[in-house]
């Protein structure tokens, strides 16, 4: 029995190995296509690129002064450090309030935040980057604040899902003991919260770096860009696309990605289940 | 003694309203609030901009039906979302079933099946546009060839992205499973398939929910990968509900009420899968 299984195992590990090479295919594919001339490209994605067909890292240079792909590169950085941050430490205050302090208000914007978690974001688009125009909020900084209510739904409700199964007793000795209200949140709420922030803010880095509608709508785009808006400026007027630029700026774009998920990992599968769980 | 404690806390956090509440009110307020209600209004209107609406009532309404790409739309984004959904379950629950059977290097399988969810619709889109023209190509095909390349397209790269997410919350749940109850069906007899039909399914009822409604939602509510990956075309006819909404709103001028009437549709649908989907789990749990 003990060497049957043996052998299914090492079947198994074999299978998903080769799966496992499968999967990272599109990838590898992309990044030697990175230093094909782009004519070749398109006509012979699947070929090593060779003498004829190898161009150094002139697609990379390309591409990036093609579409400003480091500037992108820094303003979705600050775009998205700066709407987690804000997000979580506006959700988090806000949720440990609606919790505490039952009235009718607070429910009331309780169950607003649930209802906005299934609103579909062409829902609401028009009418926010009129307003967001409106507002002069059309900068990164000003999208911060459009990250914040718009992503409010489901920090919140995930942050008073939290706070619900906090003993009272130790908010209470704490407030006894003579803590301002802002104190007994910074200095014993938000402490224990911090499992809960975590999740919090890998969901919304995964939404907001990879976010395309909501900058494309709301930036003022000749002077910012993220990420998603320089890939998609490739694509010319009439559907036509500089392949070279395009596979340069894609293994850029990426790699961040990757390097980031590698250091990151745990966290982000823990809080992938623990949101998925509550959400 | 206690309810007094209560009252005496409740009174002093109330005071700080403006700190803890009023930053995420007002954001809320201006970034969903406001937009909401305005796009429920704008979609009874003729407009170009917001200043410039006039009430038509449901002139807009009509309208959507007699344009057949959304019904098209409607119709490709519900056969999308079904064929997508039943592909990236299936998968993703039979490779969580294999890697919770202690194999080798299931760490890095798992790593590997999970990293494509991290990266964002738009360069997912031209990253599989490149593969799937290129092994369409000795057929002297494109993937923008027919409405059915694109859409077999779309799945494929849609299970690429999302099996490894949903593969992870089923490996949570059937690690949940205590080992005792496997145990005690295999002292009763039962064999792989028994167990997994009587004991494994029933148990990790919960994950497959939420895999269940984030792989619906998911499907219906996508834009990214479909405006990427052919952008709707050939002529509008691999267009999703949601590059409908916005080449109705954004592509073609006089039109922005209706853009706005469908997006109101848009959400009533998703809006009534998410509901379905709660009363559903509710009823699960009560029996449970």
């Amino acid at each position: 029995m003990g060497k049957r299984r043996q052998q299914k195992n090492m079947i198994m590990t074999l299978v998903f190995s080769v799966l496992s090479v499968l999967w990272l295919c599109p990838i590898a594919l992309v990044v030697i296509n990175s230093f094909k001339k782009k004519a070749y490209i398109s006509r012979r994605p699947f070929a090593i690129p060779t003498d004829k067909m190898f161009v150094g890292l002139d697609n990379y240079i390309n591409g990036i002064e093609k579409t400003g792909l480091i500037e992108a590169f820094g303003w979705t950085l600050f775009i998205t450090i700066g709407s987690v941050l804000v997000i979580i430490l506006c959700t988090s205050m806000c949720a440990w309030y609606i919790c505490r302090v039952k009235n009718a208000f607070t429910s009331i914007f309780y169950y607003l935040c649930l209802f906005s978690m299934i609103v579909p974001f062409q829902m609401v688009m028009f009418p926010l980057s009129k307003i967001v125009n409106m507002l002069h909020l059309n900068t990164p900084w000003g999208l911060i604040i459009v990250y914040l209510g718009f992503g409010a739904g489901l920090s919140v409700f995930m942050f008073t899902g939290f706070v619900k199964s906090i003993p009272l007793e130790i908010e209470e000795a704490a407030m006894i003991d003579g803590c301002t209200p802002i104190h007994t949140f910074f200095d014993v709420v938000l402490p224990i919260m911090k499992p809960t922030c975590v999740t919090v803010a890998i969901l919304q880095t995964m939404w907001i770096w990879n976010d395309y509608l909501l900058p494309y709508l709301n930036l003022d785009m000749k002077r910012f860009k993220t990420v998603p808006i320089a890939i998609q400026y490739l694509r010319g007027g009439y559907g036509s696309i500089d392949m070279g630029a395009m596979m340069g700026v894609l293994v850029l774009a990426i790699i961040p990605i990757i390097v980031f998920y590698l250091f990151c990992q745990k966290y982000i599968i823990e809080g992938v289940v623990a949101g998925a769980v509550k959400g | 003694m206690i309810e007094r404690k209560d009252k005496i806390m409740d009174k002093a956090i109330k005071r700080y309203f403006p700190v803890f509440v009023l930053p995420t009110l007002l954001a809320f307020t201006m970034g969903f609030i406001a937009p909401f209600i305005v796009g429920v209004w704008l979609s009874f209107c003729k407009f170009t901009t917001i200043n410039d609406a006039t009430f038509i009532g449901f002139g807009n309404y009509t309208k959507v039906w007699t344009d057949g790409s959304f019904v098209h739309a409607l119709w490709y984004t519900t056969l999308f979302t079904i064929v997508s959904v039943v592909f990236i379950n299936f998968f993703a629950f039979a490779a969580a079933l294999l890697l919770t059977k202690k194999i080798k290097g299931t760490n890095i399988f798992r790593t590997v099946f999970f990293m494509p969810n991290l990266i964002g619709g738009i360069i997912l889109g031209y990253v599989w546009s490149l593969l799937l023209n290129g092994l369409l190509l000795p057929f002297e095909k494109t993937l923008t060839y027919s409405s059915v390349y694109g859409f077999w397209g779309l799945v494929i790269l849609m299970c690429w992205q999302q099996i490894g997410y949903m593969m992870i919350i089923y490996i949570a749940g059937i690690q949940n499973i205590p080992g005792d109850l496997v145990e005690a069906a295999k002292i009763d007899g039962a064999n792989g398939w028994q167990i997994l039909k009587n004991v494994t399914l029933p148990m990790v009822m919960p994950s497959i929910t939420i895999c269940t409604f984030l792989t619906l939602t998911n499907g219906f509510k996508l834009f990214d990968q479909n405006l990427a990956l052919t952008n709707g075309e050939p002529s509008k006819m691999s267009e999703m509900l949601a590059l409908n909404i916005f080449s109705t709103f954004y592509g073609r001028a006089g039109w922005e009420g209706v853009g706005q009437a469908k997006a109101v549709i848009f959400f009533v649908l998703v809006g009534i899968i998410a509901v379905t989907q709660n009363v559903l789990t509710r009823r699960k749990e009560v029996q449970q």
